[in-house]
């Protein structure tokens, strides 16, 4: 290293009231791809981080069918055709929540500041990590309604009917995506993203029509129960499976995962600009 | 190769300023982490930024990387602005930070692929790039692995590797040997070296005197989030007093007579301890160092074993600042009285 090396390396000349150049959308889908290509092969480098896709389901249906089960419905077969349908919802919403967490835990390494002073668009990493959410909770949807036919259970109307319960389950799983993003970033810390997570999806869960009838619930708890998303989601899919009425709780799903979108996900790709 | 020994005025009078920060201000609440910082790095030199924990590295690398923004001030990177063109400087800059910011489920090869992709090259480029980048930096052997089964030393020069993907021509290096061994340290400065021969104009912030020494063209210290003191190497270096020679004796008994001698010689400045056996003697250039070693062997003195020291970052301080430097340590006298 000498002095002869210093030949002035050439440097574009910005003119200097120039705007800041604008990322495309076809870059920002490359963008988006490399990324989720990326967390893709973080589950393939960590295949336990499957593990509460894979074994979620199963251990509610098991758990709920047998233990509960019987106590509820006159038979166990009657409980299978109303619990599982609402569980594709609990699914979606508790593999959604587990988002913030990991996305807490990319803050505390140095990844995203690698990834923050590379020319993408700051929604690239958020829209990521919500693809490879997606099929995660796909392959999760797949193992439940697999397992839930082998011991029993019944598609009353179609392919394409169980096709939309599905979809309805993933588009309201993906808009909550973006409230445990929000927490994700506003949280310190991995553990506490968790248990806030928790304090969230435990009462939403269990206050709504996804495990048991709400008939023999007290007056509030009804009340509560009524306005819950879930319970909504819930008897939208059995509506869809059971080939029972299904068009007004979808269209309650609709507007809930709409109006949670549009409100949260602004709030998290500010908040995600706004992050130091 | 001494590049020390050039004046820095000598250098890059031609080129133009490929960093140029103006009265930066950052406040964290109360405390200011930057107060009014100014400096200039010129294009194709190192500037290396001294301080100790706390004095505003940190925060000035992360406001020049677009990571956060100046409450005050401006700041120009290869000709864009930090807070009104943040995408067109991201394609200018490299960083590599004091914490390897590399994914660690990922291979090497995976890491660099995904950068190569993100900075929008073609997938067969990205490809070539990241096999061309982990040879130039000895990790092909590793390259399949995932990158938590590396050694600090892999880790750091992978680091290196993602920042320079996109050829950048501007590098921040953060404290980039802080935790390291010496010998993989050796391997990130010669690193550093090679980009900066590759016409890389580069922004090192580090906390030792050495380091500054061994890759930086001029200095910026800061401390407290201010400017205490700029120049180059040379110059800051004869105010702090230069290097220390330190001889250590065969016999122990003969230090007062060492001392005398080279007083007698003309060389001033040497003064021993017996506590610790040792003979100092302050350098201002290497022809003394010769002086000092060819009187003592002149006159028979058996020499055990001698040493340069350079001052620390403590002494840079306590001269430049004329106050006790920025250590948090305990007085050893309390410390005492604790035990």
């Amino acid at each position: 290293m000498s002095a002869a090396t210093l030949s002035p390396a050439t440097v574009k000349p910005a003119p200097l009231n120039a705007d800041d150049v604008r990322i495309g959308p076809r870059a920002t889908l490359r963008h988006i791809g490399a990324l989720t290509r990326r967390n893709l092969m973080r589950i393939k480098a960590d295949p336990e981080s499957m593990l509460d896709a894979v074994l979620v389901p199963i251990i509610f249906t098991v758990l709920f069918i047998y233990v509960f089960g019987g106590a509820m419905f006159p038979t166990r077969a009657q409980y299978i055709q109303y619990m599982v349908p609402g569980l594709l919802g609990t699914t979606g919403l508790n593999l959604a929540m587990a988002v913030g967490t990991g996305l807490n835990s990319d803050f505390q390494t140095g990844v995203m500041d690698r990834f923050r002073t590379l020319p993408i668009g700051r929604s690239a990493v958020l829209l990521s990590k919500m693809a490879a959410e997606m099929l995660r909770a796909l392959v999760s949807f797949t193992i439940l309604i697999t397992f839930a036919m082998i011991i029993g259970l019944e598609i009353k109307t179609d392919v394409l009917h169980l096709l939309a319960a599905v979809g309805l389950s993933l588009m309201f799983g993906m808009s909550i995506v973006w409230i445990s993003m929000l927490l994700g970033m506003s949280l310190s810390s991995p553990q506490a993203v968790q248990g806030v997570s928790m304090l969230v999806i435990m009462p939403l869960q269990f206050g709504s029509s996804i495990f048991a009838p709400t008939g023999t619930m007290p007056g509030w708890l009804q009340t509560f129960t009524e306005y819950n998303p879930l319970s909504a989601l819930a008897d939208a899919c059995r509506g869809l499976i059971n080939g029972e009425a299904f068009s007004h709780s979808v269209l309650i799903v609709v507007i809930w995962s709409v109006a949670i979108t549009a409100v949260t996900a602004p709030l998290a790709v500010a908040r995600f600009r706004k992050r130091t | 190769m001494n590049r020390n020994d050039i004046a820095p005025n000598d250098r890059g009078l031609s080129g133009t300023n490929a960093v140029e920060v103006r009265g930066i201000v950052k406040h964290y609440g109360e405390t200011k982490a930057l107060d009014g910082v100014d400096l200039t790095v010129r294009q194709g030199t190192v500037l290396g930024v001294l301080g100790p924990n706390g004095a505003g590295k940190t925060t000035l690398v992360r406001i020049l990387s677009t990571l956060i923004k100046p409450d005050a001030g401006t700041a120009f990177v290869g000709g864009y602005d930090v807070l009104r063109q943040p995408k067109q400087l991201r394609r200018t800059i490299g960083l590599t930070g004091q914490y390897a910011s590399v994914d660690e489920l990922l291979s090497g090869y995976e890491n660099l692929y995904l950068i190569g992709r993100l900075l929008d090259l073609p997938a067969k480029q990205a490809k070539a790039r990241a096999t061309e980048l982990l040879e130039r930096f000895s990790l092909t052997d590793a390259a399949k692995r995932p990158a938590k089964t590396y050694s600090g030393g892999m880790r750091r020069r992978l680091d290196l590797a993602a920042s320079m993907i996109g050829n950048p021509k501007v590098l921040y290096l953060d404290e980039p040997t802080t935790g390291l061994d010496p010998r993989t340290r050796n391997e990130v400065w010669d690193e550093v070296q090679r980009m900066v021969s590759e016409g890389a104009t580069v922004l090192l912030t580090t906390q030792y005197m050495e380091e500054a020494e061994q890759l930086a063209d001029a200095l910026t210290v800061i401390d407290k989030g201010k400017v205490i003191a700029s120049g180059g190497v040379a110059e800051l270096k004869a105010q702090v007093g230069g290097r220390t020679l330190q001889v250590r004796p065969v016999h122990p008994a003969e230090l007062p007579e060492m001392a005398r001698c080279l007083h007698e010689t003309g060389l001033t400045g040497a003064t021993f301890s017996a506590d610790t056996g040792l003979l100092s003697v302050q350098l201002t250039d290497d022809e003394q160092l010769t002086a000092v070693i060819g009187v003592l062997g002149s006159r028979g003195f058996g020499i055990a074993g001698i040493d340069t020291k350079l001052p620390s970052l403590d002494e840079v301080f306590l001269t430049i600042t004329g106050k006790s430097g920025p250590t948090d340590a305990v007085p050893t006298l309390e410390k005492e009285a604790v035990a």
